[in-house]
């Protein structure tokens, strides 16, 4: 079976001169939410444009589907949605019209039952004869968003989805787009609230000036990357962590009285327990202890400090 | 060929028209009517009849030429403008339509809207002066391929156009004056030999002669030479359609 989404060799090379995709490779599977992660600048929108056919790529191919996005544009381009990052609609038109406007614009039939569940399935369907000048940011969000789901598409991009929402609109956004992959539908996403990539996604890539840097199963992504860190709630305050303890690398914080140590858990000997002993021994006292996982957002952050 | 996409994107576009009738259809239709009253009744009285056909009459296919000409652009351009200004643009070409099924759509609903407009001051104009139409399906065949080459020709301005100005510089100085040159209001006869060779060159000249042909028989021009020129001028505008396209010029990067 081919991929939803497969990338070969994509350069793109803007006429300025800049060069916003180096070499991308990558497969997005049937059925996932992949999320691609990556600092302003690095080419997610790029990317996500160029697939769709609003970028010319400057060499590689794309096939959506098994479909060449260039030569073979109509299959290709009838099984994408695209809620792009800025809020762009036609102010003078409602709700109705223009997700109607859409589904023709992708060459479907109208069928009204399906403009209906969309709009009610994001709470737009009070709107539906409001002009869209009318409603409020996150409202015209939700438009987009149905205006993307209008055609019934199989491959769903949302670049920044969740930019500038409210918290109400988030749950609701997510709660579609979890309804969505479980009729198959594949949907790949970027985002800035990494938990939400953390807490959403199959799959996590994460790009950075124009290079794919990594493309994982985000479990693996969490265990391979992420350290732990324990935490020890110390009796009094510390100025200096004492020379004895000086081999565990430990970080004192809040002021003096937590004293933090990083380890890999999948290590044999994380040394917590030698390093509680030799606690003991420099007389430290401690009346709490807590361990942590690192975030996707740590993790993150490391990855793309690593390549500079 | 997506036929749900061109019937989406020319009712959208109609729907436009309907929700800036003031703007679209009234006032041009006041502003013809205006220049009816001054030019034909006020100043067309003291004006002798041209080739047995009273002044007020003689002006009525060059005020329909202006109209369908500037409404043909500046609705043809403001179409595929608007959406490039606003950004919606990306769902046009994110979407499974050719670049041919987009300039049908774009380019026959403006030319549907002027056509629709000139059939209007025609009738509007034929409560102020008498007028008779000789060779109506000529009329039409005018009507037609003038409002679809001059929407042609607004289209490419859209695409061209980075800013309101630029949308406003080509109608307001290359269009309206040759209009106004092009013998709308007199005959080219009239002239002194040399302006005459002059205006020779412009080519609203064959559109006005050749539509005042359907009317009163009577033309500046040959009627064979001002169709040519016409269709010189539509196989023109395609071209340079299809070469924006081909290189997105414009419209991608």
């Amino acid at each position: 079976m081919s991929s939803a989404i497969s990338v070969s060799n994509l350069h793109k090379t803007y006429d300025s001169g800049f060069e916003a995709l180096k070499n991308i490779n990558l497969d997005i599977h049937h059925g996932e939410i992949f999320a691609l992660l990556g600092p302003n600048g690095a080419g997610k929108t790029t990317l996500i444009s160029t697939i769709c056919g609003i970028v010319n790529p400057t060499s590689g191919t794309i096939l959506a589907d098994g479909h060449d996005i260039q030569k073979d544009y109509r299959a290709a381009r009838t099984k994408i949605g695209l809620v792009p990052q800025e809020l762009t609609t036609d102010a003078f038109e409602t709700v109705w019209n223009t997700v109607s406007f859409s589904r023709g614009l992708f060459g479907k039939p109208s069928k009204p039952s399906h403009i209906e569940k969309i709009l009610k399935d994001l709470s737009l369907w009070d709107k539906k004869d409001n002009r869209i000048i009318t409603l409020s940011g996150g409202m015209k969000r939700r438009v987009m968003i149905a205006k993307a789901l209008s055609h019934e598409p199989e491959i769903l991009f949302l670049d920044e989805p969740t930019a500038g929402v409210d918290v109400e609109l988030r749950r609701d956004m997510w709660n579609v787009v979890r309804a969505l992959r479980e009729s198959g539908v594949t949907i790949i996403l970027t985002t800035h609230y990494i938990e939400e990539a953390e807490q959403m996604a199959d799959r996590i890539g994460v790009i950075s000036k124009g290079e794919i840097i990594l493309v994982e199963e985000k479990h693996e992504l969490m265990r391979s990357l992420g350290k732990k860190q324990l935490r020890l709630h110390l009796q009094e305050e510390h100025s200096a962590v004492p020379d004895t303890l000086a081999k565990y690398g430990l970080e004192l914080a809040a002021s003096g009285s937590e004293l933090i140590y990083s380890y890999d858990a999948h290590e044999d000997k994380t040394g917590i327990a030698s390093l509680l002993k030799d606690l003991d021994k420099a007389g430290i006292g401690f009346n709490d202890i807590q361990t942590k996982q690192s975030s996707l957002e740590e993790i993150f952050v490391n990855l793309v400090r690593e390549r500079k | 060929m997506n036929l749900y996409a061109i019937r989406a994107i020319y009712l959208f576009e109609m729907h436009r028209t309907w929700r800036t009738i003031m703007q679209s259809i009234i006032s041009p239709v006041i502003s013809t009517s205006l220049y009816f009253v001054v030019f034909g009744s006020a100043i067309g009285g003291r004006i002798p009849e041209i080739n047995g056909v009273s002044y007020g009459a003689f002006i009525v296919p060059g005020l329909v030429m202006l109209s369908l000409l500037t409404q043909s652009i500046s609705n043809a351009s403001f179409g595929i403008y608007f959406p490039k200004f606003t950004g919606t643009i990306y769902e046009l070409l994110s979407a499974p339509v050719s670049y041919f099924e987009i300039v049908i759509a774009y380019v026959g609903a403006a030319a549907s809207k002027s056509i629709i407009l000139g059939v209007i001051i025609l009738a509007t104009a034929a409560l102020f002066v008498p007028m008779r139409i000789e060779h109506p399906f000529v009329m039409v065949l005018f009507l037609v391929l003038t409002a679809v080459t001059f929407s042609l020709f607004g289209f490419i301005i859209g695409i061209w156009a980075d800013g309101f100005e630029k949308l406003q510089l080509v109608p307001l100085m290359i269009v309206t004056p040759l209009t106004f040159l092009g013998g709308s209001f007199y005959s080219i006869d009239m002239l002194p030999p040399f302006w005459r060779t002059v205006t020779l060159f412009n080519p609203v000249v064959y559109l006005i002669s050749g539509f005042r042909w359907s009317f009163y028989g009577l033309s500046d021009v040959h009627i064979g030479t001002s169709l040519a020129m016409t269709s010189v001028f539509l196989i023109v505008c395609i071209l340079i359609v299809r070469w924006m396209f081909k290189t997105g010029y414009r419209l991608k990067s």
